[in-house]
């Protein structure tokens, strides 16, 4: 694909969501890697030309964002969280054998371009230790021959489902949906996953609850007849 | 103490992140009582809760939104951080994960309470379903006409955007993330003039961690003594906990404020089968790890500072005998090297030389003068950046040297891998030998 006067439509609805242009670069970006695989030239110069920047400006913006690729990724990026927590608990034994596996090292892409590997910094999933990601999806909880069928799964083209969310698509379908696209999938996947609700099963258990919510709220005491502005009230009280 | 599930309490219920599953619980109920209400109404409440920030440093919510100068005839912004990524914090994306509307109606009652017509939620991008998630609330909250303009009738119009990152994790630093929101790299402003005053695009700004702002629906609703019934006078309220590391049942914990370590760690399971506890993190990388003697002290903000570390998120790693504390720090080293955004000179030329030196003690290639060399380059460095980056990347080192001397004097001669067998640290060797051999 390429950028299309399609894209640059697309670009515009983004500008308009914000109160300032700029502010539109972020999801812009991610825009135009859905569309070329990665922040090219043409997309730099895209964003720059709309948003009345210099080509350097916007390159200066690509460069500080690890998400930012400035060479095509895989068609499916994934990520090995390496920091202490994820490394200690097995993802530097995840990395090495990957690494081996593919071919490839940090930011390198496999032969047949299916996989590109990354090491990752801490994705917020501690409790799912050790975590890995396919194309910025969840996958929880890996060892060593989980995360090798995960890849040869996705070399062969056969489904990958994250472990707390859908079915992993390319790296294009989901950087669309960062740029600000709704694809439809936010119902798939748990609501949440055991470790997500450990402490509500161990309070079950346990009889353990919040203190009982009192009858009344503060604001039950407010006048519900003030429909306009309210701000000439000084305080009502509780 | 105890476990209190409240943001937590329905997330077992196959539909809590949807508009159907939070209004079975009364979610929304607030909205049209609060924004009927003058804004000031649910300051003072949030301000007698005495809540404080759930993003690491404490301060006072209320305190905060009071600073938002009022009739400055300036647009108002309230911006979400939804940036976690500090190593070991694992519950603002379980949160928008299981329970966005929450963040969702928070927004809204937030930003009537500073009089700002706009939010934003800053989501980092590397955890895409969690944006899909928070999206999806927004769009039905719009629907629903809980967001919006003319908010139920009561003529307050707040519109939500939400914002995917795109990996930094300084954005998680509230003037970095505003840079960043404005299109520009993620690096952090001097301060003052704090966003109170002048923050995105120089309008007053009030900028929040997602639990924070999911805390104000339930504040709304119970009432500022309700909250004050959990955790201690200085710590009110209930708090995300997390437990990960090398513990039997790893997971999020909704506790009290004041809960103990000890506690949460029953509540976990325990350090995994056959081992015990070597040192433990109560709040992310950035706070001084703690011992198996301050399993008691209780998790609040002031207890934590009185051992000399931070609550910080609240999110606790552990990790047992089998760990190598030299690796732990000199992986940390890697991390905040690499996320040092650069325009401060003693954090970009301090993490670049941490974590060689550290590397140096990781392969047992360390002189032993670096021990000093090191304790001195995070002095130089504590306290002399714009942002808390640098002062993080300072922080870890000094109480590892302290309660773990010998292995540097070891990194001297010997790998960190060869001291300890990096199999055994793993949680998949824990199930070969736990299966045969535990119990």
């Amino acid at each position: 694909m390429a950028l299309t006067e399609q894209t640059r439509a697309e670009a515009l609805s983004l500008v308009e969501r914000y109160p300032e242009p700029r502010s539109a670069l972020l999801p812009m970006l991610h825009l135009v890697q859905s569309q070329e695989g990665a922040v090219t030239s043409a997309g730099i110069a895209m964003c720059a030309d709309m948003l009345g920047l210099s080509a350097a400006e916007v390159a200066g913006v690509v460069t500080f964002y690890t998400m930012y690729k400035r060479h095509k990724v895989g068609r499916y990026h994934v990520g090995v969280c390496t920091n202490t927590l994820c490394a200690v608990l097995g993802g530097d034994a995840i990395w090495s054998a990957l690494s081996a596996r593919l071919g490839v090292g940090h930011d390198e892409v496999s032969a047949d371009g299916a996989v590109s590997l990354e090491r990752i910094e801490c994705q917020a999933a501690c409790s799912h230790a050790p975590v890995m990601t396919a194309n910025w999806e969840l996958l929880d909880d890996m060892d060593v021959a989980r995360a090798l069928e995960v890849v040869e799964r996705l070399q062969a083209g056969d489904e990958v489902v994250s472990t707390r969310g859908p079915r992993i698509g390319t790296f294009q379908e989901i950087e669309r949906s960062l740029a600000g696209f709704d694809d439809g999938l936010a119902g798939q996947g748990p609501a949440a996953d055991s470790r997500m609700t450990a402490g509500l099963t161990y309070a079950r258990e346990h009889q353990m609850s919040a203190p009982p919510a009192p009858e009344r709220s503060p604001f039950d005491a407010a006048a519900p007849d003030t429909a306009d502005d309210a701000d000439q009230h000084e305080t009502t009280g509780a | 103490m105890a476990l209190t599930p409240v943001l937590t309490a329905h997330w077992d219920e196959a539909d809590s992140f949807t508009l159907a599953g939070y209004r079975r619980h009364g979610g929304y109920d607030m909205v049209e009582k609060v924004l009927s209400a003058p804004p000031d109404d649910l300051i003072t409440v949030v301000k007698d809760s005495g809540l404080r920030g759930r993003g690491g440093a404490g301060f006072p919510t209320g305190l905060k939104w009071s600073f938002v100068p009022q009739g400055d005839g300036k647009a108002h912004y309230i911006v979400i951080n939804a940036d976690e990524s500090e190593p070991g914090a694992c519950k603002d994306i379980p949160l928008m994960l299981a329970n966005p509307h929450a963040l969702v109606e928070g927004c809204v009652l937030a930003a009537h309470a500073i009089r700002a017509s706009h939010a934003f939620i800053y989501i980092r991008g590397e955890v895409v379903h969690a944006v899909r998630r928070v999206r999806a609330a927004v769009a039905e909250a719009y629907a629903a006409g809980f967001v919006g303009q003319n908010i139920l009738g009561t003529g307050i119009g707040v519109e939500i955007v939400v914002h995917a990152g795109a990996g930094a994790y300084i954005c998680g630093e509230e003037t970095a993330l505003l840079d960043s929101l404005e299109g520009r790299r993620g690096q952090p402003r001097l301060k003052p003039p704090f966003p109170a005053v002048a923050g995105l695009y120089a309008c007053p700004t009030v900028v929040n961690n997602v639990e924070t702002i999911a805390n104000i629906p339930t504040i709304a609703r119970n009432g500022a003594a309700w909250l004050r019934t959990m955790g201690t006078e200085k710590s009110p309220g209930f708090k995300l906990f997390s437990v990960s590391g090398h513990v039997e049942r790893p997971g999020v914990y909704e506790a009290a404020l004041g809960t103990t370590m000890r506690e949460l760690l029953e509540y976990a399971g325990g350090v995994r089968s056959g081992h015990e506890l070597k040192f433990w993190i109560p709040g992310g990388s950035s706070v001084p790890m703690l011992m198996p003697e301050h399993l008691d002290i209780p998790m609040t903000y002031e207890d934590m500072q009185g051992a000399g570390t931070m609550l910080g998120t609240a999110t606790a790693m552990v990790f047992d005998e089998t760990t190598s504390v030299v690796k732990a720090i000199s992986r940390w080293m890697h991390f905040y090297k690499h996320e040092s955004c650069g325009k401060c000179t003693p954090c970009r030329e301090g993490t670049f030389w941490l974590e060689q030196m550290l590397e140096r003690f990781e392969r047992g290639h360390a002189d032993l003068d670096d021990i000093a060399k090191v304790d001195e380059i995070c002095r130089q460095m504590f306290g002399r950046n714009f942002c808390a980056l640098g002062d993080a990347a300072a922080t870890p080192y000094a109480p590892a040297l302290k309660h773990f001397r010998d292995e540097f004097v070891a990194g001297t001669h010997t790998a960190a891998d060869d001291l300890f067998d990096p199999v055994a640290a793993t949680i998949f060797a824990a199930a070969a030998v736990g299966s045969g051999g535990a119990s």
